[in-house]
């Protein structure tokens, strides 16, 4: 095909696609246009990727050939925020502009959120040209964002910038709210207590009236506007047959009122000496209580850092190269395939493999793993991370909601939201709390009223009003999202993703660790562990002519040989002749001289001399290692000994999870002897092995039968069903793919570590919201008798409403403090490690 | 005991009487979702509560409720649907949508983070 032309690459969202072959009818018909380079369909995603030429193509043809397929192009939604849009004319001017823009199918204003949603075909217009449009007209977009096509984390980064602007409006309006009904507090309490203040003292009572009416008109502005949204709140609840805890201070400080108010302008009507106002109860209760959702509203904001640290990674900008051409891109606009360039000190904008250049790379922020990663050729990068030393390229893989962060970002905002089962309880009690308060309150002022001392009926109010206002049942609500939210985004910080409430809950409960062997504890791939060698042979010779002959193989013990003598930084020679000889070995020529390496079998074949050497292939083979003996013109070299090596820190971290009083186990498909080869060397005690894959998910039940809270650490594939019998199933990640469907818990580093500090976790966070929740239910099921007045024949005096509504305002604050705490938690599982051993490999010199 | 002690037992008891009917034994009647295009799509107004606040949609559908908050009040600015695993936080005056499908028929609920709020969900 013509190469010559500029190449415009397009994303079409296809709708109706259920399988591969679907997919592959769809690239079809794309190929088949003239024009066309590369069409790609992917599935999952339901999206096309198409590469044409403009001139011989356009959009209406691929959508056309879509269609022909028997499929049919979805269109995509924007939404874009527009300032100063005030009437009805020019909601219509914006609509009209947009719908008269080429690929727009409908445009509509909402002039409450002040937002367009724009319904458009990709690819005809993107949204720089929605954009333009709007400007065209005049007006002023604030900011767009593209629900179809658009990165999750970019998008939700969007949202919270708006959510997190709106939180400061709200947090300046509350605080402006108490420092009205503060600054009015100070002269009622003055008027109300008269008779402590040396100046008011002589005043007559005509006097003291009069300044209590005043009172009454000066409290007023406290009502309508520091305390009106309890007022608004009250009623909106009330029209949903609800009541929340705006309906009980909205009672308790209107009934205060009121009743002043009816006191002081007709004193008579009331019996003796219970004419007294309680303006005070009005305005300092407005206040505290003002104060106290001040305080929570800043405490919330820290309980949701975690995820705006995570939010806040995302790069802004790629370096994409395209036609040859370095171009700076927003993220946003990077597509799959494409080539990015990374500088030292840059972001990593997506995820990708790396195609050129070699550097490390910083990606503590995602894994939580403080040591950089060496990347070269064909390396995973995940987006976000920092890049340190060296330049490269890599293709993107992963892009928009796809990617790492994107994922991420999502699992732990659903964690966040989701509910631990201990919130059940809360949610019955919730649904009567507040009513039943109101009633508590009617007993309390009818009790007051009929059998109380004199003046019974400031009693029955003082009472009533008190239990309204000292009831909390924020404290209650807040207690377990709040402390949820904050142990799940510490988790994530740690690079462990929790997939939900029920999932932290279990995991506090585990007293059972079942490990996966390969891949879990040991690496998952082999690695050049011994090298043994006879009289005469130098360990060099002995790795670079066994690694030289299996520079050839494709054998994955024979990549392990290779690898080990790269790492030792030996250079290879090219054989000749090789040959495999299956079952035995391989062979071929190097540097002029016969080499053979293999198993005992072969050596008798060849009747190599092996001598001392096969005692020491037995004792390798018992340590759960694969021997293999060298031979250079049939004269016994040595031995090179492979194995899948156990991960630095498993040892370490499996002795911490017995530490927390776990019982680990180890389960694998392995012959029983490597498999005790590595229990033994990382300290377990109890091995499950020679179970077949598909018995994994068996052997949990019947740990589970005998009554025990397992959790199941696997890799997320070939362990789904372990996984998912399991209480828990925590898997490990692999690279960018973090949401692993079967597991409760994703740890993003390969690190055993991830288990313990999952559990720790877990523990610390149910423990957090148990006391918010005894904290919660004492104080109100103490709380409510107490303001009713049940130790007045004790003490002989009543809770005053005042230190009701401070008690009030400190309550819920305090639960949100208490799960700030927790952010403060730093789990034992990650102490920094000692000097560690350079990746297991050790190497020996025994004379034969 | 004098006439206005009765008066206030009364008062009393009659108020208990229309806070237990008002809150709990009372219940408002659902709003059934139309299909638009293959998805059962409706708004729903967070204020003070959820209107409507019992939603009927058909089962084995994609379901779009577009939470519109027009309130500051911190408890409802997350919805949760449990049954579902999906939530969302709200920000004021924005629009969210939350997607998903009901596979079995059934009453399901949806709340604010705190239990305040609370909506029915049923699925024929």
């Amino acid at each position: 095909m013509d190469q010559t032309f500029e190449p415009r690459k397009i994303e079409l969202p296809v709708t109706g696609i259920h399988c591969d072959a679907c997919a592959a009818a769809i690239e079809e018909s794309l190929l088949a246009l003239s024009g066309v380079r590369r069409a790609r369909v992917n599935p999952a995603s339901e999206r096309a990727f198409v590469e044409y030429d403009p001139a011989a193509a356009s959009t209406s043809t691929l959508v056309e050939a879509i269609r022909a397929a028997g499929y049919d192009v979805g269109s995509a939604k924007a939404h874009l925020a527009i300032e100063d849009v005030h009437c009805a004319s020019c909601v219509q001017k914006v609509e009209g502009v947009l719908r008269a823009t080429p690929g727009v199918r409908g445009a509509t204003f909402s002039l409450a959120t002040e937002e367009v949603t724009v319904e458009y075909r990709p690819g005809q217009v993107d949204l720089a040209g929605l954009r333009h449009a709007v400007e065209q007209a005049g007006y002023r977009v604030r900011h767009e964002w593209d629900r179809a096509a658009a990165p999750s984390a970019g998008e939700t980064a969007a949202g919270e910038t708006a959510a997190g602007a709106e939180k400061e409006r709200e947090y300046r309006r509350l605080r402006s709210k108490f420092v009205l009904a503060a600054i009015i507090s100070v002269p009622v309490l003055v008027v109300s207590y008269p008779s402590f203040l040396p100046g008011l003292k002589g005043l007559s009572p005509e006097t003291i009236r009069l300044l209590w009416a005043l009172t009454a008109l000066v409290v007023l502005p406290v009502l309508v506007y520091s305390g009106g949204h309890f007022f608004t709140g009250a009623w909106y609840a009330f029209r949903h047959r609800s009541a929340d805890m705006n309906t009980l201070i909205a009672l308790g400080i209107s009934a205060a009122w009121l009743y002043s108010a009816v006191a002081v302008a007709f004193p008579a009507v009331f019996p003796e000496g219970t004419a007294e106002p309680f303006f005070d109860v009005v305005a300092v209760v407005v206040a505290l209580v003002v104060l106290g959702q001040v305080l929570e509203l800043r405490a919330k904001g820290r309980a949701s850092e975690a995820i705006k640290k995570l939010m806040g990674l995302q790069a802004k900008t790629a370096r994409v190269v395209r036609d040859g051409i370095e171009l700076d891109l927003p993220v946003e606009e990077v597509l799959v395939d494409d080539i990015i360039v990374v500088r030292p000190g840059e972001k990593v904008p997506v995820d990708g493999l790396v195609v050129e250049g070699h550097s490390s790379v910083d990606e503590s922020m995602i894994t939580g793993e403080p040591i950089p990663v060496e990347k070269s050729d064909g390396d995973e990068v995940i987006g976000a991370t920092i890049n340190k030393t060296g330049s490269f390229r890599f293709r993107a893989t992963k892009v928009g909601k796809d990617t790492a962060l994107a994922q991420i970002v999502r699992m732990v905002q659903e964690a966040q939201g989701s509910k631990a089962p201990i919130q059940r309880l809360v949610d019955v009690v919730a649904g009567y709390f507040v009513p039943t308060v109101m009633l508590v309150a009617i007993a309390s002022f009818v009790v007051w009223f009929v059998a109380g001392p004199q003046p019974s009926l400031t009693y029955a109010l003082v009472t009533a009003v008190t239990v309204l206002i000292i009831a909390c049942p924020c404290a209650l609500g807040l207690a377990t999202p709040m402390s949820l939210m904050v142990g799940v985004g510490k988790a994530a910080e740690k690079g462990i993703l929790i997939r939900n409430g029920e999932a932290l809950q279990q995991a506090q409960a585990l007293n059972t660790v079942v490990l996966d062997k390969t891949g879990t504890i040991t690496l998952g791939k082999p690695t050049l562990t011994d090298v043994v060698t006879s009289d005469g042979f130098a360990e060099t010779d002995v790795v670079r002519l066994a690694a030289s002959v299996e520079r050839s193989s494709e054998h994955p013990l024979a990549q392990a040989i290779v690898d080990g003598a790269h790492d030792r930084g030996y250079d290879l020679i090219d054989p000749e002749g090789f040959e495999a000889i299956p079952g035995r070995g391989v062979t071929a020529r190097v540097d002029g001289s016969r080499l053979d390496l293999g198993n005992l079998a072969y050596m008798r074949e060849l009747q190599v001399e092996v001598g001392a050497l096969e005692d020491r292939s037995v004792s390798l083979a018992d340590q759960g290692k694969t021997p293999m003996f060298v031979a250079v013109d049939r004269r016994a070299a040595g031995i090179v000994a492979v194995a899948d090596v156990v991960k630095d820190d498993s040892r370490r971290a499996i002795r911490h999870l017995q530490e927390m009083g776990l019982d680990v186990i180890m389960i694998t498909g392995d012959n029983r002897r490597t498999a005790e080869a590595i229990a033994r060397e990382v300290g377990i005690s109890r091995v499950l092995a020679e179970v077949l894959p598909k018995d994994k998910a068996h052997q949990v039940h019947l740990l589970q039968a005998e009554g025990k809270k397992v959790a199941m650490v696997g890799d997320g594939i070939n362990d789904a069903p372990a996984l998912a019998q399991a209480d828990v199933g925590l898997a490990i990640g692999t690279g960018t793919d973090v949401a692993i469907e079967a597991s409760d818990i994703t740890l993003i580093t390969g690190s055993l570590r991830g288990v313990a500090v999952a559990v720790e976790v877990s523990r610390a966070t149910m423990r957090n919201i148990k006391q918010n929740l005894i904290g919660a239910f004492v104080y109100n099921t103490a709380g409510i008798p107490v303001a009713a007045g049940v130790l007045y024949p004790l003490f002989g005096s009543l809770l005053s409403p005042l230190i009701a509504g401070a008690a009030m305002a400190l309550s819920s604050v305090t639960v949100v403090t208490n799960a700030n705490r927790l952010r403060l938690f730093e789990p034992k599982g990650l102490a920094p490690a000692g000097p560690a051993a350079p990746a297991g490999t050790t190497s020996r010199e025994v004379s034969a | 005991m004098n006439a206005w002690d009765v008066i206030v037992i009364l008062a009393g008891l009659g108020a208990g009487g229309l806070i237990v009917w008002y809150f709990w034994l009372s219940s408002s009647s659902g709003v059934r979702v139309s299909t638009v295009e293959g998805v059962q799509e409706l708004t729903v107004v967070v204020k003070g509560g959820y209107s409507p606040d019992t939603i009927v949609v058909q089962h084995g559908r994609p379901v779009r409720l577009n939470f519109n908050r027009q309130e500051s009040a911190s408890c409802s600015e997350m919805v949760l649907f449990p049954d579902f695993d999906r939530s969302a936080l709200l920000p004021e005056g924005a629009v969210v949508p939350i997607e998903f499908t009901p596979e079995a028929p059934g009453e399901y609920g949806f709340q604010c983070q705190m239990g305040m709020f609370k909506g029915r969900l049923i699925v024929e």
